[in-house]
């Protein structure tokens, strides 16, 4: 049965597949590859250190160090404990449990585990940073002109949010009434 | 877990912008971004104070913490249509908290909400920070955590209201646990 890490060994045949990630258009060798439950999951191990423009079409793990820009448009990227980055990252939904310094786009999701670290800015319909992660920059959940939005009304904001809303916070109380109307502002014993 | 009041009015008036602008000047939660993320759709800038007090606290440079925040926000002014102060200012000298209260006015859009917890009681002895986690749009949850610096002396309604001259209150409460929580608008 042909194995994708025998393309690895010395003399082992072509080193990639057409679909591999490419650094600058050249494929990167398929020295720190391996197959994970069937899935196509590429693997950048950690002495390996990238400069330039990382593009791919398959899931990759990066535990080195890449500078430049990573796009994995249609792909989830995932950065190890171990990953260090200092790039423009561009995926379908990016996993942080290393280093970042760059803006992260996601068209599905940006995800910082413990442990993980962002300086810079997400641009992401969803977002989650996980206690003991550090984050600094600006997070843009913007809802973009005809994406689909939650059914709310300006006099029933977070009622009509909530019931669209399984996965919120847990405690939540609830529909409230409508918000009032400004009040005077006289400070009121709670 | 503690109620709050001024909450559920600062989101009520976010929720009337499409895609609104959030500052929110706590130490990152999380939770909290995915919940403004989800609720209103809107970017926002987390901007860790507190870590800033730490770090100059750490240095010895507390008295450069006013030119500090003068230049601490890079955004435009009127550009901001949220800002969650939460108990930041009760963590500064009177010059600072002055700085900050003038750059927030500067970046809030005329209309904009600016919503900040103050206390009211004696500062703990322990010097901790809280971090406020959103559990619902009427509910918070308190975390403490060790910080460099303590909570000053409380401010008096007058003083908050005259460091936020620019702005007008919009709604004000003094909930049990002596937190008080003021909804300050930007006139438009």
């Amino acid at each position: 049965m042909w194995k994708r890490d025998d393309a690895v060994r010395p003399g082992g045949g072509q080193p990639t597949s057409s679909n591999a990630p490419t650094v600058v258009g050249v494929p990167i060798p398929r020295q720190e590859t391996s197959h994970q439950m069937e899935k196509d999951i590429v693997n950048i191990g950690k002495s390996v250190v990238i400069k330039g423009e990382l593009n791919g079409s398959e899931d990759l793990t990066i535990e080195g160090h890449v500078e430049g820009t990573i796009q994995l448009r249609d792909h989830v990227l995932t950065i190890g404990p171990n990953g260090r980055i200092k790039a423009q990252i561009f995926a379908k939904a990016v996993i942080v449990l290393g280093e970042v310094h760059g803006n992260v786009s996601a068209s599905d999701k940006v995800d910082i585990r413990e442990n993980g670290s962002v300086d810079g800015d997400l641009i992401a319909p969803r977002v989650a940073i996980a206690e003991g992660a550090h984050f600094r920059g600006s997070v843009d959940m913007q809802r973009k002109p005809g994406q689909v939005q939650p059914a709310v009304s300006p006099n029933a904001p977070t009622a009509a949010v909530k019931a669209a809303q399984p996965n919120a916070p847990q405690g939540q109380t609830q529909p409230q009434a409508a918000p009032q109307t400004q009040q005077h502002p006289q400070p009121a014993r709670a | 877990m503690f109620g709050t009041k001024a909450l559920k009015k600062f989101l009520a008036f976010l929720t009337t912008k499409p895609s609104p602008v959030l500052i929110d000047l706590g130490s990152v939660v999380g939770g909290n971004v995915t919940y403004f993320g989800e609720q209103l759709g809107c970017k926002i800038f987390v901007e860790d104070l507190l870590a800033d007090v730490d770090r100059h606290v750490r240095q010895g440079k507390l008295a450069d913490l006013p030119a500090f925040m003068k230049k601490r926000f890079p955004q435009e002014s009127d550009s901001v249509d949220g800002i969650l102060c939460w108990d930041v200012i009760d963590y500064l000298d009177k010059p600072a908290a002055l700085e900050l209260a003038t750059q927030l006015s500067r970046v809030l859009r005329p209309d904009g909400a600016l919503l900040g917890f103050f206390s009211t009681g004696r500062p703990p002895r322990e010097s901790q920070y809280t971090k406020f986690v959103i559990l619902d749009d009427v509910n918070l949850k308190y975390r403490s955590y060790p910080a460099a610096r303590g909570r000053q002396a409380a401010l008096l309604n007058r003083d908050i209201i005259k460091l936020f001259e620019k702005l007008r209150v919009s709604d004000s409460f003094l909930l049990q646990n002596n937190v008080r929580e003021i909804l300050f608008r930007k006139p438009a």
